[in-house]
């Protein structure tokens, strides 16, 4: 392989490295408050707010019913507006982020809904406030599940950034379709696709191992 | 300090489940220092209504009084506070397991701010009570069922609250444990001088820790008093099958099937149960017996307990003669303010021998 294809594919790995960790934190920072929020405003449960559970509910499996290469399209005038461009790696963290943040809230709401119910009560009998609930219990005993499901997030997230590369994004996608693709370069999609699975491999290897331990419950 | 007046509950209609009425009414005094039991079965309200205590559940009518405060008028930062004087012990044990066992110790002064060498210096002394300060750096999941309840335990009491209440702290636990807990709760409420409720189903959890003791059946209140006249005059239906329990236990199955009930018939000898207690419960009765009587008595089954340091015990022997003769020994451990009464026959020779 000659240098220069070494160094399409080290760009290429950054970029795509560089979208998927701007719309992993984005998405984490916008995702795990609606996460909290849903998993507690349920009627009856800590914050009690059934019309904004319904509504936000709503709104999150409307956004991921939408198959995300019609996503990204579809909202390339909000792009623009965002990013000032839709074209580009920076242009495709929109999208990307849009994508994620109600995904990641799901994946909070998931875990913090598996901390036991007993342990909320327990905080409330010793005279916690709502908000220490949720720091000092929900999201502590929740993390393993919630790196679990980032690391999800993340494998989920370099599959669409390569989606993103059909329509101008940049990234490992673009380079196999351009390239390995339209340019008839197996040996380059083979490379890319190599890449994308070590890759893969090693952040679902290293998620498993923080998640185990973090996760003190069975020893 | 701790008056409940008229309390009511009741659980509005939800999702197809008919509203229930889960308290009907209950009065109560509990006084300063003093280990209560509520007991009763599952589904007799007993959770909920010391959960109305500190308010994990709102009363739906009548009030709750802790030192002459009424609970249910309390703001929530007022809530908040009273709940920070109330320490509270889980059937479930309830601890973070992301926590070590000095973290969960230390959870309810975070939670009040307390700064960080302060919490330190607070909770080792908590861990020394419960006999856990080895364990400070290890999880709830690398620990015993015992040792988490201590846990618990040591976790209600570092904020050093002025009550303590006790939801069915043992009934996840061996039979030996539960000692270990009760013994370790006896021994709080004596240092502390600590007012405790005590939630259980268990007749055994009342005997061995409380001091007075509420039967509640159904939303209601239908017996209370001091431990040891509940156990040895039990009024309610209620009552006298929780505390059936306990005294069944005292005559083996193998000996239940042999006995059966009257009329004898001929060759067959009376079963008597006495029951000692009061101040004639240590005499040599058995051997008065056999000489007021005229015959011999054959030790059947038999079990002394003390409750509250005084003797209960329960004597099943065989009277190895008539019913005449039976009814003598009866009448002769009346005069001596015992109780006893004929509870069946038994063919002598089904008797296990020895």
């Amino acid at each position: 392989m000659s240098i220069q294809i070494l160094s399409l594919l080290a760009n290429a790995a950054w970029e795509t490295a560089y979208m998927v960790l701007v719309a992993l934190s984005i998405g984490t920072a916008l995702g795990a408050p609606l996460g909290v929020m849903l998993a507690t405003s349920g009627r009856g449960e800590l914050f009690e707010l059934p019309v904004f559970n319904r509504v936000v509910g709503g709104l999150v499996n409307a956004t991921r019913s939408i198959p995300f290469i019609i996503l990204a399209v579809a909202i390339i005038p909000f792009t623009r507006l965002v990013a000032g461009t839709s074209i580009g790696t920076s242009a495709a963290i929109v999208p990307l982020t849009v994508a994620a943040t109600p995904f990641i809230a799901r994946i909070i709401e998931g875990a913090v809904r598996g901390v036991d119910a007993g342990l909320i009560e327990a905080a409330q009998a010793m005279g916690a406030k709502p908000l220490q609930i949720v720091f000092k219990v929900l999201l502590p005993e929740a993390l393993p599940a919630i790196v679990l499901g980032l690391t999800l997030t993340t494998v989920l997230l370099i599959g669409y950034s390569a989606m993103v590369g059909a329509v101008g994004g940049g990234g490992l996608g673009d380079l196999g379709i351009r390239y390995g693709y339209q340019r008839f370069r197996p040996d380059i999609m083979a490379a890319v696709v190599v890449v994308l699975i070590v890759v893969v491999q090693l952040i679902q290897t290293a998620g498993d191992r923080l998640a185990r331990r973090l996760n003190k419950r069975v020893r | 300090m701790i008056r409940l007046e008229g309390l009511e509950k009741v659980f509005p209609a939800a999702r197809g489940q008919a509203a229930h009425h889960a308290l009907k009414g209950i009065d109560l005094a509990i006084g300063k220092g003093e280990i209560f039991g509520i007991i009763g079965r599952s589904g007799a309200g007993k959770s909920t209504l010391i959960r109305t205590i500190n308010r994990l559940e709102n009363a739906t009518g009548g009030r709750v009084v802790v030192d002459g405060v009424d609970i249910s008028v309390l703001s929530s930062v007022e809530l908040t506070a009273f709940r920070r004087s109330v320490g509270m012990v889980f059937q479930h044990f309830n601890l973070l397991s992301s926590r070590t066992v000095f973290g969960n110790v230390a959870l309810p002064l975070e939670l009040a701010r307390v700064p960080k060498d302060a919490i330190a210096a607070r909770v080792a002394p908590m861990l020394d009570l419960v006999g856990l300060s080895d364990k400070r750096d290890r999880y709830p999941a690398e620990l015993s069922g015992g040792q988490k309840q201590r846990v618990g335990i040591a976790r209600a009491l570092v904020a050093e609250p002025k009550m303590l209440l006790c939801d069915e702290v043992t009934s996840a636990l061996d039979p030996e444990t539960t000692q270990q807990i009760l013994d370790l709760l006896r021994d709080i409420n004596r240092r502390l001088d600590l007012t405790m409720v005590v939630i259980t189903h268990e007749m055994s959890v009342v005997r061995d820790l409380c001091d007075r003791v509420e039967v509640i059946d159904d939303g209601q209140i239908v017996e209370q008093g001091n431990i040891f006249d509940v156990f040895v005059k039990p009024e309610h239906p209620t009552t006298q099958a929780l505390i059936a329990g306990e005294i069944e236990a005292a005559l083996p199955k193998s000996l239940r099937r042999i006995i059966h009930e009257g009329p004898g018939a001929p060759g067959e000898n009376p079963v008597v149960k006495i029951v000692f207690t009061g101040p004639n419960a240590y005499e040599p009765i058995i051997s008065q017996l056999s000489r007021i009587a005229g015959i011999d008595f054959n030790i059947l089954a038999g079990q002394v307990d003390y409750i509250q340091n005084r003797p209960f015990g329960i004597l099943f022997v065989e009277g190895k003669g008539g019913l005449a003769e039976a009814e003598k020994a009866i009448a002769f451990v009346q005069s001596r303010n015992l109780s006893a009464e004929i509870i069946g026959y038994v063919d002598p020779d089904s008797v296990p021998a020895g």
